[in-house]
């Protein structure tokens, strides 16, 4: 019998695994960019299982709506990601530090 | 019927108008223009002031008590724009204006050589209109308005000459003496709305003091615990102390004679007419509040019976002829304020009235023998001018007899009544006032006609360069070199000053023989005032005068038997004897009484102590402020917390590495952090 | 063990250690393809509760469109990968310390024990309609604004996309095709009045 705990579960491990990529690629913008989209997988995962269990169709639209933004998102990094790689012919994050104080 | 309410904005729009035209564009009217329109406006206005006083009196108008326009509105109190005419309100209108109109039209003579004519006719303008909002008021508000803008324009006449250092001290030291008045003044404003029915309106706050049923006389107030003071007695003082800054009285006075450093037509019009009465007018105005408290009239009394006998003896010993007539002046103001002090109101609006009109003519004839002099002011470089400018000398002396108190012009009556009322007054300090008062009539005596003796009589004492080659050869070279006059040195002969000096002289002239003749009887003994001005019963000492009143003329042929007639006889007889006759006893007398000489001459010290306490104690508070409190405390504290910002923030920024990864490892350890807090958090609760 | 949970760990497991792959492996083409693995799997864990539009839109939205621009921008860009990978290694035990303590708290916030929630019977069919009529209805009726503006955040981000990636090159000739809209007659053609004749013919 599946209960909600097992998705919660499974999106908690997606999750932490997104997090631990992040560590540990710390200078592939490319590889960054994908543990964001499997972040958003995990927390969408959260939203179906509670819309499920709660019977709430709330959950399920919010995840739509996270689609949404998240393929938005998507296309406008990778545009800028090629933007940074024509102007710096790298995509390493360690020499984009403008932004230092 | 009722006044038209269009027309009396007309009388105070009509100087404003003038004044606008001739300072904001008086390059384009050009002097002709300048003069010319606001002489028009303040003619029209003294005639229309005249048209309402013909209404008021013989026309069978009621009082006019309106608001035009509201100004703003705070919760229930609202400031409006509001005129309230009466007879007395009429009586000042007329006076104000015409003394006014004369000035104006002597100033076409007095500056006719000056470069800022076209702006100091648009400042006697703005004056008239400051001055008529101030006196037509009906409401607190409106009156502090007014009293503030004659101030204002007084500081800017006094510096009118704004390139003397000792005009510009004069125009300051002015400017700060009445803020100390005003101070009071508001501080009795801000009495009157909270205790006075809440109202800033004439008519609601006299209705509310006299009204049996609250009983304003009984009503106290503790300003310090413990020690109950009458509420009427504070807000009286309060108000009282801003009339003391802007009528000159002790010790506010010091202002007044070093305001003589701005031209002369202004001395005429506003420190000695109009402006300085308007603490008179007001006293008088809030009559019914003054009745309510006996010790605060009690210190209006006192105050005013000091001005009027010392500062009189400081004429004495004056040899500018301007300050003379100054010093002569708040001995004046003193007078009135006396009056006043015995609940005689009318009597002291009834001397501000005739002394307007008889010192507006002595300013204004001191002035043409500045201009006949070349602006040379001191007395002793006069002398024997009597045959060069006749004009001016007759009347003069008719100034000054009108001032001195001879039987029959305008200033016999006012002032004799003044002595009469405080003769019969029983209030707290009345001995004391009446003795002022009298040995006053001496002193005025005196230094009036000192002031006559030593301008047109006797020898001359100057020298006629180019007429008179004889005088002066030795020192000629160097005086060319320099290109002005040593004192008493003249280029030409003094000569009569052009008709549009002396045409305001004879037309004061005329007033200041005839105003008490005609108008004693209704102002002071007949009910002219009526509902304006209001006297307790058990204060009425000028209702007591009026049994023995039976008419102008026996009030003249009385005058001869009095002692102040007496008295200002020896005061004419002594000045005749030292000044006119022997002028050698008035150097014996200055070495025999010395001290008293140098006590008058350092007029009491009071600039001095003013100058050490007040203005070198401000000075100095100002650098302890300056260094301990600003440089010290709070550019410390500012300087300080930059600094510190500073330091935190160079600690601070090493965190903005601008790396990404960075970043989001603090976003995680926040993740990290929230989740574990709230599992602490719930696992608590549960439990 | 019912068939439902078999099929739960087994897509979960696929899913958990295809996502492994996509933080690990050498070559970013490998880790989007693993990525596609991972949402495919995750797909069918959604199709077990249930949400079968929102499980065939992940498929058509990522695996259909957004991963194939992974792929594509990976082998446009001549990325050399070799120095991207520096400290691997280094970074490996503290990747793995913070993900196994998030994991650990998040399981405690999760309360395995206390959650055990059996899946009630399917609230789309309670309502006697489809899942697609159940998200559809809802999102129609009390999110059409929200609707609308996702909407409108998609064309921004299109548009975004083309002028950020947009580069003007020299020596290139293109044609301008606002200006050929605009061109007017008078551009082209010019008319010149001429006499019909020569003047020094026509007057012998």
């Amino acid at each position: 019998m599946i209960t909600l705990a097992h998705f919660l579960t499974l999106g908690a491990v997606l999750f932490c695994i997104a997090v631990a990529g992040i560590f540990i690629n710390r200078k592939n913008v490319i590889v960054l960019l994908m543990c964001i989209e499997l972040m958003l997988l995990a927390v969408n995962t959260n939203f179906v299982a509670f819309s499920r269990f709660l019977g709430d169709p709330s959950g399920q639209v919010f995840v739509f709506f996270i689609l949404t933004v998240a393929a938005a998102e998507a296309a406008i990094g990778l545009a800028i990601l090629v933007v940074l790689f024509r102007n710096r012919a790298t995509i390493d994050v360690t020499d984009i530090d403008t932004l230092k104080g | 019927m009722t006044l038209d309410k269009n027309l009396l904005l007309v009388i105070v729009l009509a100087p404003l108008v003038g004044a606008v035209i001739a300072g904001l564009f008086g390059k384009r009217v050009g002097r002709v223009g300048a003069h010319g329109v606001t002489i028009v406006g303040v003619a029209l206005s003294c005639a229309l002031s005249m048209h309402v006083l013909y209404q008021l009196v013989w026309g069978g108008a009621e009082t006019f008590n309106e608001n035009l326009y509201t100004w703003f509105q705070v919760g229930s109190t609202s400031a409006n724009i509001g005129f309230l005419i009466d007879r007395l309100t009429a009586m000042m209108m007329v006076v104000v204006t015409f003394v006014s109109l004369m000035v104006h039209v002597y100033t076409i003579g007095y500056m006719a050589d000056d470069d800022g004519y076209q702006r100091f006719f648009s400042y006697i303008a703005l004056f008239t209109f400051s001055m008529l909002m101030l006196v037509m008021s009906n409401n607190f508000l409106q009156l502090f308005f007014g009293w503030e803008a004659v101030g204002l324009v007084s500081y800017l006449l006094i510096g009118f000459w704004f390139k003397r250092p000792t005009a510009i001290f004069a125009n300051m030291k002015a400017f700060i003496v009445n803020r100390v008045g005003d101070f009071g003044f508001l501080l009795g404003i801000a009495g009157v709305l909270m205790w006075f029915g809440g109202s800033l309106d004439y008519g609601t706050v006299f209705a509310h003091a006299q009204d049996p049923a609250i009983d304003m006389g009984a009503r106290s107030v503790e300003l310090i615990a413990g020690h109950p003071w009458q509420v009427a007695t504070v807000v009286c003082i309060c108000l009282f102390i801003g009339a003391m800054g802007k009528s000159a009285q002790v010790p506010l006075h010091v202002w007044l004679p070093d305001s003589m450093e701005g031209p002369t037509p202004i001395s005429a019009l506003i420190h000695a007419a109009t402006m300085v009465t308007a603490g008179i007018f007001m006293v008088a105005r809030m009559s019914p509040l003054f009745e309510l408290s006996e010790t605060a009239l009690t210190f209006v009394l006192v105050i005013g019976a000091t001005t009027a006998l010392f500062t009189g003896l400081i004429g004495v010993v004056q040899n500018d002829i301007k300050r003379v007539v100054a010093y002569s002046t708040l001995s004046q103001l003193g007078y009135m304020t006396v009056a006043l002090g015995v609940s005689a109101y009318s009597a002291g609006v009834f001397h501000l009235m005739t002394h307007a009109f008889f010192k507006a003519l002595l300013f204004l004839g001191a002035g043409s023998v500045i201009i006949a002099m070349h602006h040379e002011q001191d007395m002793r470089h006069m002398g024997g001018l009597r045959k060069y400018m006749p004009v001016t000398w007759i009347t003069m002396w008719i100034g000054s007899l009108a001032l001195a108190g001879a039987p029959g012009f305008a200033g016999f009556y006012s002032k004799d009544a003044i002595i009469e009322a405080v003769g019969e007054s029983h209030r707290v300090g009345a001995g004391y006032a009446y003795f002022c008062v009298l040995a006053g009539v001496f002193i005025t005596a005196l230094y009036s006609f000192r002031l006559l003796y030593m301008t047109f009589h006797g020898k001359e004492r100057f020298v006629v360069e180019h007429a008179g080659h004889a005088h002066g050869h030795e020192h000629h070279a160097d005086h060319d070199e320099h290109g002005h006059h040593a004192p008493g040195h003249l280029e030409h002969a003094p000569k009569e000053s052009p008709w549009v000096v002396t045409l305001p002289l004879v037309l004061l002239a005329i007033p200041s023989v005839v105003i008490g003749f005609l108008t004693i009887g209704s102002m002071l003994f007949g009910d002219y005032f009526g509902q304006a001005i209001f006297v307790r019963e058990a204060n009425n000492v000028l209702g007591e005068l009026g049994h023995e009143f039976h008419g102008a003329l026996a009030m003249a042929l009385h005058g001869f038997s009095q002692p102040p007639f007496w008295i200002a006889l020896a005061g004419f007889a002594t000045a005749t004897w030292i000044w006119l006759f022997q002028p050698s006893v008035a150097d014996k007398a200055e070495n025999a009484l010395r001290p008293l000489h140098t006590l008058l001459a350092n007029k009491y010290w009071f600039d001095s102590l003013y100058q050490a306490v007040f203005a070198r104690g401000g000075v100095a508070l100002g650098r302890g402020l300056w260094r301990g409190g600003d440089a010290g405390l709070i550019d410390r504290a500012i300087d300080g917390s930059a600094s510190f910002i500073d330091q935190l923030s160079a600690i601070v920024r090493r965190v903005q590495s601008g790396y990404l990864y960075h970043y989001a490892f603090a976003m995680i350890l926040g993740l990290i952090l929230l989740l574990g807090g709230s599992w602490w958090l719930f696992t608590r609760i549960a439990a | 063990m019912t068939f439902e949970l078999v099929c739960f760990y087994f897509f979960g497991a696929v899913a958990a250690l295809a996502a492994l792959a996509v933080i690990s492996v050498k070559n970013p083409v490998v880790a989007a393809l693993n990525l596609v693995l991972t949402f495919f799997s995750m797909a069918c864990v959604w199709l077990l509760a249930q949400a079968e539009f929102l499980a065939v839109a992940l498929v058509l939205v990522y695996v259909g469109a957004v991963m194939v621009l992974f792929l594509f921008v990976v082998m446009m860009l001549d990325v050399d990968f070799a120095p991207v990978r520096e400290g691997f290694v280094r970074f490996l035990p503290v990747g793995i310390v913070v993900a196994v303590v998030m994991l650990v708290e998040m399981l405690m916030m999760i309360g395995v024990r206390s959650l055990q929630v059996p899946v009630s019977a399917d609230p789309a069919a309670l309502a006697g309609m489809s899942n697609m009529g159940w998200l559809g209805r809802t999102l129609f009726r009390d999110f059409l604004l929200p609707f609308e503006v996702a909407a409108l955040i998609l064309t921004v981000g299109l548009i975004a996309a083309i002028p950020l990636t947009l580069r003007k090159r020299s020596g290139i000739k293109t044609q301008n095709p606002g200006r050929q809209v605009m061109v007017k007659r008078e551009d082209r053609i010019r008319l010149v009045k001429m006499d019909a004749v020569k003047k020094g013919e026509a007057t012998p």
